[in-house]
């Protein structure tokens, strides 16, 4: 098996007339790696994927693969694979002729490829099934054949575009570790992409956010989740209470924002904008449901609000509150067997550690 | 209420069968001229049943040379139409969106221009062009060459109509796919592009065939030494048609109808076999609730029953026995205008020194009629040659002139 390649987009821009669909887009993939592209609908993931597969040239900038600038190389002539958003499985083709079709192009044999279809079919528990038209499988089995035919072309790097979007809750945990495993098995690198922010902190090694075409933080799904770089990825990535005002003091890494409805609140700065914030800029402070506790802390840490009501989840509950001037606040609590955390109306103070909450220059949320 | 029902259903019924008659009524005819022994298309009178237009029509010549060039001409202009307009159906739908429209109108004007003007200017420029390149180029002035291109230019306008209908539903994605997996753009025309686009190019083939088969007024510019059954026919319209036409008007009817059929029965079979509908017990499993295959062996059975029935029969007897008839009948008819001539000769003196002058004519032409043969061929020209100018002046003279004769009693019989 091919081990993986690098990838790298250096300074890629890419524009769609006077439409710039990716701006400035600067990244370095470790060959081997699992690496998610995530964002909204119409961000420009998609466009990422095509100009490294190479079916759109970036209007300016380079694309790297294995260290080669793959600038008029066509997408017939780079190890690439590139699973299709809509699968694009040729539909007069059976699924074992659909799997072995990049060995078809290359002259293997009929024999040869029957047999390396069956292998391919049993790893995507498709024993039996190669000579249904792609018609007759159901959405999940066309995803996984779509799977099949990339990997049987033996790319160095494998791009996948939302390839697990039709699949159910339960095939698509299973799909997860299943490519999971598969990228680990054959090393190669895999460039995925998602507007499912849990497979994407799931899977990869290295997540980019996205917004609008512009890359606004790449790392791992901790730093992503724990330290998010911008509002919208903080916003994105997860869910989080919001609270908007200004700096009013700054120590080091952290800084005192007087919050419009909820007075002084302590944060963490978030390491992206160490240095970036000064007293009296706008900024906004984020703090996760999960990391609210009931309960007093510090007076820059506690807040204090009213029950509206309570959403059981099955493995938490949600909680939300309406603090001073209406001010809307998420909390979670783990399920620990108890019926009911608190009671509708009731005022509660609830708390955060501060290296749980972090502030940063104000900026767009993403939109629900 | 129930009566308004009736009423419609009624209504319906003599609309449907008044449509159908509009549509089928002239084919049936038709068809049955070409059992008639009588020497023009007609049905009545009804004189013998007969097959020897079938055998007039396979010793016709003219007529089996215009279905070769027709066929070959046909031919040619499938393979040149069809991938003219593969081409140019490619082009327009995936390359140049931006000329998309522009493109689109030049692609589809040939349909919107007369075909006698296309005929025309292919003659004129490839005269031009064959001038150009002299004599080593004379194929350039050959008549079928000149019929194939003439045709296609707009025929391939057709053929493309129909790829891009097809095409538009074709996913560019399929293409990118096969590339991405390693194909060369040849390998993914063929291996992706070309399967999608298999029965548009079968329909396109179909409909510019028939569309070159049934071409007269491009080709009529463009055939040179090579006339094609359409041109053939009009030519022999013009001087005078037998129902040897009819006969091959028969056997292209039936091989339409049977290769509609066959067409059918071939979209059943492959329904049954993928399982769409449930073969029966009984019958053969190919047959059930197959009403195309049903009549598919009909229609087999009766041609072969022609054919063979053919062999044996004769129409000669009847044919003696009506020419008898027909004597007879014509004999009273010239006396009885006899007659009246005498009579009118009596009455109006005045009209004498006309009369007198065709005399010659006049007797000859008597004598003739009552030949057997130049009765029937007098039947056949009659209705072309009335009202020429060679006709005899007078009123009376033209009576009695056979041809007109003949075409008066053709008339009162009609
Ligand atoms: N060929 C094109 N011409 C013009 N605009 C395009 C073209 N392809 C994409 N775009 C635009 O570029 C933007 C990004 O598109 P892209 O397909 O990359 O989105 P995406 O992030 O993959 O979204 P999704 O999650 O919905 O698939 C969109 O606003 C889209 O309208
Ligand atoms: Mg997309």
């Amino acid at each position: 098996m091919s081990s993986g390649v690098d990838v790298t987009l250096d300074n890629v821009w890419i524009k769609f007339g006077d439409f710039v669909a990716v701006r400035e887009a600067n990244v370095n993939i470790k060959g081997g790696d699992f690496f998610s592209f995530l964002g909204p609908s119409g961000c420009g993931k998609t466009t990422i994927l095509r100009a490294v597969s190479g079916f759109l040239n970036p209007s300016e900038g380079r694309v790297l693969i294995g260290g080669k600038d793959m600038a008029g190389i066509g997408p017939n002539k780079r190890p690439t694979a590139l699973i299709f958003q809509n699968l694009a499985l040729f539909p007069l083709m059976k699924v074992w002729e659909n799997i072995t079709f990049s060995m078809e192009v290359k002259g293997a044999s009929a024999v040869e490829r029957r047999k390396r279809a069956d292998e391919l079919l049993d790893m995507i528990a498709l024993q039996g099934q190669g000579d249904k038209l792609p018609s007759e499988l159901s959405g999940g089995q066309k995803q996984r054949v779509a799977i099949a035919r990339a990997l049987c072309a033996e790319p160095d790097v494998l791009l996948l575009d939302e390839p697990l979007s039709a699949l159910d809750l339960k095939l698509r945990q299973h799909m997860r570790t299943e490519l999971r495993e598969i990228q680990q098995r054959v090393g190669i690198t895999f460039i995925y992409i998602t507007h499912d922010q849990g497979e994407a902190l799931t899977m990869s090694d290295s997540v980019a956010v996205m917004r609008n075409g512009i890359i606004d933080q790449i790392g791992d799904g901790h730093a992503v989740y724990d330290t998010p770089a911008t509002p919208f990825v903080a916003s994105f990535v997860g869910e989080n209470n919001v609270f908007r005002g200004k700096i009013s003091a700054i120590n080091g890494n952290e800084a005192v924002i007087a919050t419009n409805r909820s007075g002084e609140l302590l944060s963490r700065i978030t390491p992206a904008a160490v240095g970036k914030l000064k007293v009296g800029d706008d900024a906004m402070m984020f703090v996760r449901p999960e990391v609210l506790n009931v309960g007093e802390g510090t007076d820059k840490t506690t807040i204090s609000a009213k029950v509206l009501n309570e959403e059981f989840e099955g493995n938490s509950y949600s909680v939300f509150l309406e603090g001073n001037g209406g001010k809307r606040i998420k909390m979670a609590m783990p399920n620990m067997g108890q019926n009911q955390h608190s009671t509708k109306g009731e005022v509660v103070s609830f708390s955060y550690d501060v290296n749980n909450a972090v502030v940063m220059p104000a900026g767009e949320l993403a939109s629900e | 209420m129930r009566s308004n029902i009736l009423f419609g259903r009624v209504a319906l019924a003599v609309y449907l069968v008044i449509f159908f008659g509009y549509l089928l009524g002239p084919l049936l005819v038709m068809g049955l001229t070409a059992f008639n022994s009588a020497p023009f298309p007609s049905i009545t009178p009804w004189q013998c049943y007969t097959y020897e237009w079938f055998g007039a029509l396979f010793q016709d010549e003219r007529i089996l040379n215009g279905i070769k060039h027709s066929f070959i001409v046909g031919i040619g202009t499938v393979i040149l139409s069809v991938s003219i307009g593969l081409a140019a159906s490619l082009v327009l739908t995936q390359v140049w969106p931006r000329w998309r429209s522009t493109y689109y109108t030049i692609i589809i004007a040939p349909i919107l221009i007369p075909g006698v003007v296309l005929g025309i200017s292919t003659l004129v420029f490839w005269r031009r062009v064959s001038e150009v390149f002299g004599e080593n180029a004379a194929f350039l002035n050959n008549g079928l060459f000149l019929t194939i291109i003439g045709q296609s230019t707009f025929i391939a306008s057709y053929c493309m109509l129909v790829f891009v209908a097809r095409l538009q539903r074709f996913d560019t994605g399929l293409t990118e796919a096969a590339l991405d997996l390693g194909a060369t753009h040849t390998q993914a025309f063929r291996k992706i592009m070309l399967p999608f686009m298999r029965p548009a190019i079968a329909s396109a083939a179909v409909l510019a065939f028939l569309a070159s088969f049934e071409n007269y007024n491009t080709t009529t510019f463009t055939f040179g030494a090579y006339p094609t059954l359409t041109i053939e026919l009009s030519q022999m319209v013009r001087y005078g048609i037998n129902p040897s036409i009819s006969a091959l008007a028969v056997i292209i009817v039936a091989l339409t109808v049977f290769a509609a059929l066959a067409a059918e029965v071939y979209r059943r079979r492959s329904k049954i076999k993928s399982g769409d509908i449930k073969p029966g017990k009984g019958l053969p499993a190919w047959m059930f609730g197959n009403v195309a295959t049903i009549l598919l062996v009909a229609l087999s059975f009766v041609v072969i029953a022609m054919v063979y029935s053919a062999q044996a029969y004769s129409p000669a007897q009847c044919k003696i026995d009506y020419k008898a008839e027909r004597q007879i009948e014509n004999q009273t008819r010239i006396e009885a205008l006899q007659k009246a001539r005498r009579e009118a000769r009596q009455n109006a003196a005045p009209l004498e020194s006309i009369t007198s002058e065709p005399p010659s004519q006049g007797a000859g032409a008597f004598g003739s009629v009552f030949a057997p043969t130049n009765l029937e061929d007098a039947a056949g020209t009659g209705s072309e040659e009335s009202g020429t100018p060679e006709a005899p002046a007078s009123p009376f003279g033209s009576v009695f002139a056979p041809n007109n004769l003949e075409d008066a009693v053709g008339a009162g019989k009609n």
